[in-house]
């Protein structure tokens, strides 16, 4: 039991970085590598902050920016720089070590002491400390950021975004900087990697330099289980798809290493579940089209 | 109207390579005209409209739109009053979006892309009434993806989501050329309409010498940037596909083809 909830735990707060990558990877078509770098941002923006007495809610919004600074960073120098995508996100991915450690002031913070957005006086009093606590107060943080990239999405806003991985040509036509629209993108994702990682950190109560590394492999797999699975069930749109898989995927990786491998062991499973995926995938999408075609 | 004076073109400048393509170029289309424009390859038609559109620099010259100078303004705010069809008919359409959301974005070309939503439904009856008139029942199919159309579809598409907002001027580049002959009749007959309907002023590149002859006011043929024929009014009413072809014939021997 400790193990499921634990798993759904895990899966909803990666969900929520999972959803950014999924702006970058599958609708601006950019290899977004910032976020092993923007997701311990948010962690440690939050832990220094709550570390100083403040309220744990009030980081959300703060977190949020600094997330959207670090992807509007990698935007510019991939836009106004001219550097290769993958190459500005590792660039900005590389920086944002050092950054998070200077903000930390430490490879690692305890937050045992503190209240964070899951344990306080008010939602303690609500919830009497139940034991899904934790888990209804993320799916709702879930739900909320669901809505609103949903609502986004269906804007003028979010349909250059759509158009921009699309068709760069017709975002030009339509009298718009294809850059800006980039930049955009980039920013509101790893805004979203960066409130994930601030999740993630109070709900361990623990800091850690580290926590990024992989960050990207896990959002990746995610966005590929949950599109590749779930992508053609017609009620399922993309966000409850991706939500899906990232719990999935964390499901799989808790099996795994509950199998007997060590602790120690997660990279090794997290990037072999991953190589799995991608090859499991490129099969169907290729079964598909060679179906399709036998059909037409 | 547009109006380009003395522009200078080099393709890869400082180079042994180097070569120039248009010296003391000057062109003025008053406003309304629509231009039809032949040449064999390596001519600078598609340059030409690539020089106006701001997709390639020049060395020098001006380019001018309603007397308002453009020559360094960047490519996407030049859009902003330039509707611009290509020859691929999948560089005018978004391929993952349905044709309604495709004409909902091409519907707000020239206002902020805010946070308002992008579909409005009581733009969907107008939307249809623009599809009609091409039949090729595309009205019934607004919930469809783009991508899945055909491309005489899809280049319908992009004409007319090139010309539902005000415009100063629409670029055809060889927009035909993709599509089987039956298909390319349709949409340059209808091209031919939406042009005089709202009285746009049009240059379209096309390798079909017939169409050359038949739409536009006035036909340009291209030779190693320079136009070689200028033909508008009753000149360009005169003009064969004959005397087109033999012109090109003489260039190419010229050319030692």
């Amino acid at each position: 039991m400790a193990l499921l909830t634990g798993v759904i735990e895990q899966g909803l707060i990666y969900a929520i970085m999972a959803l950014g990558m999924y702006i970058t990877y599958k609708i601006l078509d950019f290899p977004d590598m910032t976020v092993d770098g923007s997701f311990p941002l948010g962690a440690s923006v939050s832990a220094i902050l709550i570390a100083h007495g403040w309220n744990a809610y009030a980081t959300l919004p703060v977190v949020f920016v600094c997330g959207l600074l670090a992807g509007t960073l990698t935007g510019l120098i991939h836009v106004k720089l001219r550097v290769r995508d993958i190459l500005a996100s590792i660039i900005m991915m590389t920086a944002l070590y050092s950054v998070n450690l200077r903000i930390a002031g430490a490879a690692n913070l305890p937050l045992y002491n503190y209240d964070n957005v899951f344990s306080n006086k008010v939602v303690n009093a609500i919830f009497g400390q139940h034991p899904f606590q934790t888990t209804i107060l993320l799916l709702g943080f879930v739900i909320v950021v669901k809505v609103l990239l949903d609502l986004y999405l269906k804007t003028k806003s979010g349909y250059l975004l759509k158009a921009v991985g699309d068709n760069e040509t017709i975002v030009t036509s339509m009298g718009i900087d294809k850059g800006k629209v980039k930049i955009l993108g980039l920013a509101i994702a790893n805004g979203l990697v960066a409130f994930s990682g601030s999740l993630y950190v109070q709900q361990q109560r623990f800091f850690d330099a580290s926590i990024g590394t992989g960050t990207a492999v896990i959002g990746l797999a995610s966005v590929i289980i949950g599109t590749s699975l779930f992508g053609k069930v017609s009620f399922v749109n993309f966000s409850v798809s991706v939500i899906l898989g990232s719990i999935l995927y964390k499901g799989c990786v808790a099996l795994a290493l509950s199998c007997g491998l060590r602790a120690s062991d997660l990279r090794l499973v997290t990037a072999l579940f991953f190589l799995i995926i991608i090859v499991i995938s490129s099969r169907l999408n290729r079964d598909r089209g060679v179906r399709k075609k036998v059909e037409a | 109207m547009i109006r380009l004076e003395h522009i200078h073109k080099y393709y890869n400048p400082g180079t042994v390579n180097e070569m120039c393509l248009f010296e003391d170029f000057s062109l003025e289309i008053p406003k309304g005209q629509f231009i039809s424009i032949v040449g064999s390859n390596g001519s600078g038609k598609t340059s030409l409209l690539n020089i106006i559109c701001g997709s390639i620099p020049v060395e020098s010259g001006a380019i001018y739109v309603n007397d308002r100078e453009i020559t360094n303004q960047k490519e996407y705010l030049r859009h902003r009053s330039i509707g611009r069809v290509y020859q691929d008919p999948s560089k005018g359409t978004c391929p993952s979006m349905t044709i309604l959301e495709n004409m909902a974005l091409a519907d707000n070309k020239g206002k902020p892309y805010g946070l308002g939503f992008n579909i409005h439904k009581d733009r969907i009856a107008a939307y249809k009434e623009m599809l009609a008139p091409l039949n090729l029942g595309l009205e019934d199919k607004l919930h469809v993806k783009v991508g899945s159309l055909s491309g005489g579809q899809r280049q319908a598409i992009a004409l007319l989501m090139a010309t539902m907002t005000p415009i100063d001027m629409l670029i055809l580049d060889e927009h035909t050329a993709a599509l089987d002959p039956k298909t390319a009749e349709i949409i340059m007959e209808f091209t031919n309409r939406v042009v005089r309907e709202k009285q746009l002023t049009t240059m379209m590149v096309t390798h079909n010498l017939r169409y050359a002859v038949q739409y536009g006011d006035r036909l340009l043929m291209m030779h190693q940037g320079d136009a070689i024929i200028d033909a508008a009014g009753d000149a360009k009413k005169a003009i064969t596909t004959e005397e087109i072809m033999k012109t090109f014939n003489e260039i190419s021997v010229e050319c030692g083809n």
